[in-house]
């Protein structure tokens, strides 16, 4: 009976290569994005960090709502 | 130059109102179909029994409740993020009214046993086909929108709502593709494994691009607002949204441990599960350190305890994923309320506290004034924290414990729990304390619900809010030191094809190989297919939403191979349209039922289950025994298979009913024998029928094949 789940890994050609890929496409994506992070100036991501900031009111949700 | 322009509040304000609306509702559901379970009375009519109440409830607070919050966050983040209004009034308009009626749609079909049977995404293809154009309308008015911005760089919450409307849109598209046999009916395009495994691919992603990655974009927008600080580390942000979509899209996988799926998937599924700790407690942490310096404020200010709560259950729930994707963790999890409570700690922790929190910071800006009051906000709080806790916890030591029964052998090698209905009845006290939570965590909804109203009552919708920016000016293309990501987040449509192209090597090569499998599936010669009674009968069961308490997967352990029969084999289900392996057993398996009691057995059991299972916990089902079978669609059915590939033969079709009226009649007087007097065109005698013939065909030897007339 155990043959009717044993032998999936077998039985198709080349399936090693799925997983391979998978973690090579992973691995060399993660490692130019840290490269990438690594290389951008703070400077940029400062400004991209207070976008959401901007010329808002003050949050606090005591503040009365103003235009 | 500087423009003036008007941010629309109006479409925050309308899903936001539909976020409380729906939230109350599927909450109340929850409630009705927690104390179904321990009162089975409470079942008082075939659409308000638990096996249809229960996908709606999920339905509801997935779609529903989050579905609605997503998009007042959305609407609300883009608008100023982008220093627009949104692409077109009208696409909004359709977009909301869409989406709500969809879930009206929802509400209907859902109780009247209008179901596909696979796991959130049970709606039929007609309100499929809805959903699929209102979601396009949603991404023409957001990428409409993008376009017509005011500020070049896209903030990282917009890369979320990005990530999610593509990957929405491939997994809803992909485990969608059925076979329409009527207006409210349609099979499955995928059998069996197959089907499995494009269905816990979607329905693991949906809680990935549904319940994470757009309230990810959530939080990294009212979060910093609520703080008024900038978010912890944006470099940390741009590793976490690249790396969770890439990861999230391989984990489907850890949803079919130990059954008939191929070895290799669910290795590979385990692997990247584990690895989503990384960028799941990356995002955690940056959120929370977010608040750095800032604490003193978390005591005074209910928005960020809200936030604090539901980033910390965001936190817990990843964790406890990846590590109930182990194999041996998952043995023991599987099937059991241990894994109702983690979902719970995700939907009311995670996602509901996120939007409560959201929605007290909405409504006074909306309104232009100030929230009623911060003591009632404060109590909510503290309901929904104690709710949460109050469901979760026991339902962890019910989970655990019953577990444990299940797999517990006496010295002499025999189960301590032969009967499964003893391990049901151990935990009930923690259903009571389940349903107690739940209650208290609707309860603090309520009362927000109140504290909205007040504050609406006091001030004045600001329908149009004026704003003003800066025209976007022309890039210059000057040698600026170009890097790819920089370039990718100032063009959205570029950031969708990556984003398309990194979810979609993901399940490209998660599926195919499985689809492979089709013709390695070990065929198992005595696997036949169904004879159209028991299809009817596999259609009532489906109906019923019977896989929401019983499972069709006996996994290859010794104590469930001596509870239930031989371990399930991935050529068992090859004409499962859909599968039912179930996800949950609030009652025994269902695999190696067929035969194993007489029909009369099915017969009383059915009418009522405490007859034949003193102390039984599953509703009756009397309308069975009243409604007579449907044998109309018969002949469409069969169709449908032979198109699907189910080796009928090509003449089937035509006398399939007198193959069913031949079978209903034996079952008749079988049941006749044992003293039961019936009509043999009641939907019951389908429904034995399936019911008996539940995984028999591997005990067939080939020489005295008794199989159906087909």
């Amino acid at each position: 009976m155990l043959k009717f789940i044993k032998h999936h890994l077998d039985t198709i050609n080349g399936i090693d290569v799925f997983p391979v890929t998978s973690f090579i496409l992973f691995f060399g994506f993660f490692l130019c994005m840290l490269w990438w992070v690594r290389k951008v100036s703070s400077s940029h991501f400062q400004h991209m960090s207070e976008l959401p900031l901007g010329e808002d009111p003050s949050p606090s949700e005591n503040t009365t709502h103003a235009i | 130059m500087i423009e003036r322009f008007q941010y629309d509040n109006r479409i925050v304000k309308n899903f936001m109102f539909a976020t409380i609306l729906w939230g109350v509702v599927g909450m109340l559901v929850g409630l009705t179909a927690a104390l179904q379970m321990i009162v089975p009375d409470l079942n008082m009519a075939s659409w308000f029994s638990f096996g249809r109440l229960r996908p709606l409830h999920t339905n509801a607070v997935i779609f529903a409740f989050v579905g609605n919050a997503i998009f007042a966050g959305g609407y609300y983040s883009l608008q100023r993020l982008l220093k627009t209004r949104m692409f077109s009034n009208a696409l909004s308009a359709i977009h909301f009214w869409g989406w709500q009626l969809i879930i009206v749609a929802a509400a209907v079909t859902l109780p009247l046993g209008m179901t596909t049977g696979k796991e959130y995404a049970e709606l039929e293809w007609p309100i499929d086909i809805a959903i699929t154009l209102i979601w396009v309308v949603f991404g023409v008015n957001m990428f409409g929108t993008i376009l017509k911005r005011r500020e070049r760089h896209l903030y990282v919450a917009i890369w979320f709502f990005i990530g999610t409307w593509v990957t929405v849109a491939m997994l809803h598209i992909v485990n969608s593709i059925e076979l329409p046999i009527s207006l409210t009916k349609s099979y499955s395009w995928y059998a069996g494994v197959q089907d499995a495994l494009v269905q816990w691919w979607y329905g693991h992603n949906a809680v990935a691009f549904f319940l994470t990655t757009p309230f990810l974009g959530l939080m990294y927008y009212f979060l910093p607002k609520a703080a008024n600080r900038p978010i912890y580390s944006y470099k940390l942000s741009v590793i976490h949204f690249w790396s969770l979509i890439f990861l999230y899209i391989w984990a489907g996988p850890h949803h079919l441990l130990y059954s008939s799926l191929p070895n290799w998937a669910q290795s590979l599924g385990v692997v990247f599960s584990i690895m989503l700790i990384a960028p799941s407690w990356g995002g955690m942490l940056n959120g929370l350190l977010t608040l750095r310096g800032a604490w003193d404020r978390v005591r005074e200010d209910p928005i960020l305890k809200f936030f604090v709560v539901a980033v910390t259950c965001y936190g817990m729930a990843t964790l406890e994923g990846p590590l109930l994707s182990l194999k041996s963790i998952n043995a023991i999890a599987h099937f059991t309320d241990w894994i109702v409570a983690h979902v719970h700690i995700g939907g009311l922790g995670w996602n509901g506290l996120l939007t409560f929190g959201m929605i007290y910071w909405l409504v006074p800006r909306l309104y232009g004034t100030q929230l009623h009051s911060k003591r009632l906000a404060n109590i909510h709080f503290w309901s929904a924290t104690l709710g949460i806790i109050f469901y979760a916890v026991p339902l962890y030591f019910a989970g655990f414990f019953q577990s444990l029964m299940w797999k517990q052998f006496t010295p002499d090698g025999f189960l301590v729990y032969p009967n499964f209905l003893d391990t049901l009845l151990e935990i009930r006290s923690a259903y009571w304390l389940r349903a107690f939570g739940g209650t208290i965590y609707l309860i603090g909804a309520l009362i927000m619900v109140y504290n909205v109203y007040r504050t609406v009552r006091a001030g004045r919708l600001v329908a149009n809010e004026d704003a003003e920016a800066p025209a976007m000016e022309k890039l210059v293309v000057a040698k600026e030191s170009g890097h790819w990501h920089r370039w990718v987040e100032s063009r959205p449509i570029q950031m969708l094809i990556i984003s398309l192209i990194v979810v979609g090597v993901g399940g490209i090569l998660e599926l195919i190989p499985t689809f492979l499998v089709k013709s390695n599936v070990p065929t198992i010669s005595s696997v036949k297919p169904y004879t159209p009674l028991e299809l009817h009968g596999r259609d009532i069961y489906v109906r019923e939403g019977c896989y929401t308490c019983h499972s069709q997967m006996v996994r290859p352990f010794r104590s469930e191979t001596e509870r239930y029969g031989e371990y399930a084999k991935a050529g068992e289900f090859v004409y499962d349209h859909p599968f039912q392996w179930g996800s949950k057993r609030t009652g025994p398996d269902l695999l190696r039922v067929g035969g194993k009691y007489p029909d009369s057995w099915h017969y009383y059991h059915m009418l009522d289950p405490t007859t034949m299972s003193p102390g039984s916990l599953m509703p009756a089902y009397s309308h069975l025994f009243e409604n007579s079978l449907d044998t109309s669609t018969t002949r469409a059915k069969i169709d449908a298979m032979i198109t699907m590939g189910v080796p009928y033969d090509p003449e089937f079709p035509g006398v399939a009913n007198v193959a069913l009226t031949e079978q209903r009649e034996a079952l008749t007087a079988s049941l006749h024998k044992d003293g039961i007097e019936t009509y043999s065109d009641r939907e019951i005698i389908a429904l034995i029928a399936y019911l008996q013939r539940i995984g028999t065909d591997i005990k067939v030897k080939p020489l005295a094949e008794t199989g159906p007339t087909r």
